[in-house]
């Protein structure tokens, strides 16, 4: 069919300016239409191929909807037990200290089930990057509350909304491991947004600098939508979680070369 | 005298009909088709010929399906 508006000159191969990367397995994804998590997944990879290190890195895939990260990037890929993915990450940089080593983790996984595991590899420093997808909600299951589901928020099994004094306050894992001495690089951020993206790509960049300077860990928490969980289109989804998550879950950087920024209060 | 004019091709087959990439358009360069696609989605489409080739569209789509190109052409 010939395509309307098509400027057929100017479409050569030297006039690409943006591709998917080649480091993105040529498949369809497995997520809902205008989750985050693709573009999260093509962000880490656009990075892993501008530092030229695809090669050399090594990731763990959680349980979750991003359980099938391992068939989407085309780099060498573990799966974890569900939450176990730092513990995972652990033992392959140990074995591979000059491999660039991440986890991909949801907020189910990485702040309900896995708490240990995440505390204490942030607490030993293990040079790795964690990668913390927060949808405020465990998205592959149904829609159930986690920990990370804001008070009065709905959720499978919060029909009513969160009620904090039943079921107990949302928990800021990210601010919390900021605090431990063996974390050097704390950020958060969104890929809803081409500014946003923008930036989540240069927050990646930045922690992988740094492991490669064995600084200790760096996390990266990405604030997204999980918009059937939520019951909105994505659109919605997405203007819901920024007048919503984003007053709890500021955006920007928490900790920087080891040293913590002051962050307005929030309310 | 020249000046940069850019294009997008985006995959019918592969867009999941989000809608997220319209509201990345600074030109509203993209709307979406009445058809849909074998998966049964709308897909992304372009309505005009305004494209600067910024990438914002195809930086934001969760499914990576939209290319962009961007050229210097020669004006008369
Ligand atoms: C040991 C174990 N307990 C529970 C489950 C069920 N389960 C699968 S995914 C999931 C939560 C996933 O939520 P999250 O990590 O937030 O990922 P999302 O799907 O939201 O990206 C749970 C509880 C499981 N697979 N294994
Ligand atoms: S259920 Fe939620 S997190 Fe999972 S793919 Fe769908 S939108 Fe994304
Ligand atoms: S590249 Fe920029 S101008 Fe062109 S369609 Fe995409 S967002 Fe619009
Ligand atoms: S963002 Fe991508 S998948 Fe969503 S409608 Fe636009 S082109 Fe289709
Ligand atoms: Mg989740």
């Amino acid at each position: 069919m010939e395509e309307q508006f098509a400027k057929t000159e100017i479409r050569k191969p030297e006039n690409i300016v943006y591709k998917k990367t080649d480091l993105m397995v040529d498949r369809p994804l497995s997520y809902c239409p205008g989750c985050g998590h693709g573009t999260a997944h093509r962000m880490l990879m656009e990075v892993l191929e501008e530092m030229d290190i695809a090669d050399k890195t090594i990731g763990v895939s959680p349980v979750g909807c991003s359980v099938l990260a391992y068939d989407f990037l085309n780099i060498d890929m573990l799966g974890a037990a569900h939450g176990r993915a730092p513990a995972l990450a652990t033992a392959i940089k140990r074995l591979w200290p000059n491999h660039f080593v991440f986890t991909y983790q949801g907020d189910g996984d990485l702040a309900a089930i896995g708490t240990a595991e995440t505390i204490h590899a942030c607490n030993r420093g293990e040079n790795i990057t964690i990668i913390f997808i927060n949808n405020g909600i465990y998205g592959m299951t149904g829609g159930q509350m986690a920990p990370t589901t804001l008070p009065g928020m709905r959720s499978s099994t919060s029909p009513y909304g969160r009620d904090v004094a039943t079921m107990g306050h949302p928990l800021k894992i990210t601010e919390l491991i900021s605090h431990l001495p063996g974390v050097y690089y704390v950020t958060r951020q969104a890929v809803h947004t081409p500014n946003h993206v923008r930036k989540t790509k240069k927050a990646i960049r930045k922690a992988l600098e740094l492991q490669k300077e064995n600084k200790g860990l760096c996390f990266i928490e990405i604030v997204s939508n999980c918009n059937s969980g939520w019951k909105m289109t994505p659109v919605q989804s997405n203007k819901w979680m920024e007048e919503n998550m984003f007053p709890f879950y500021q955006l920007g950087d928490i900790k920087v070369d080891g040293k913590l920024i002051e962050l307005p209060k929030t309310s | 005298m020249a000046k940069i004019i850019g294009d997008i091709a985006i995959n019918n087959e592969r867009c999941k009909g989000c809608e997220v990439c319209i509201a990345a358009c600074p030109f509203t360069v993209i709307a979406m088709s009445k058809e849909v696609n074998s998966k049964g989605y709308h897909f992304a489409i372009k309505v005009n010929g305004e494209c600067t080739g910024c990438t914002n569209c195809a930086i934001v789509c969760p499914d990576g399906v939209i290319t962009v190109y961007r050229a210097k052409v020669a004006t008369v």
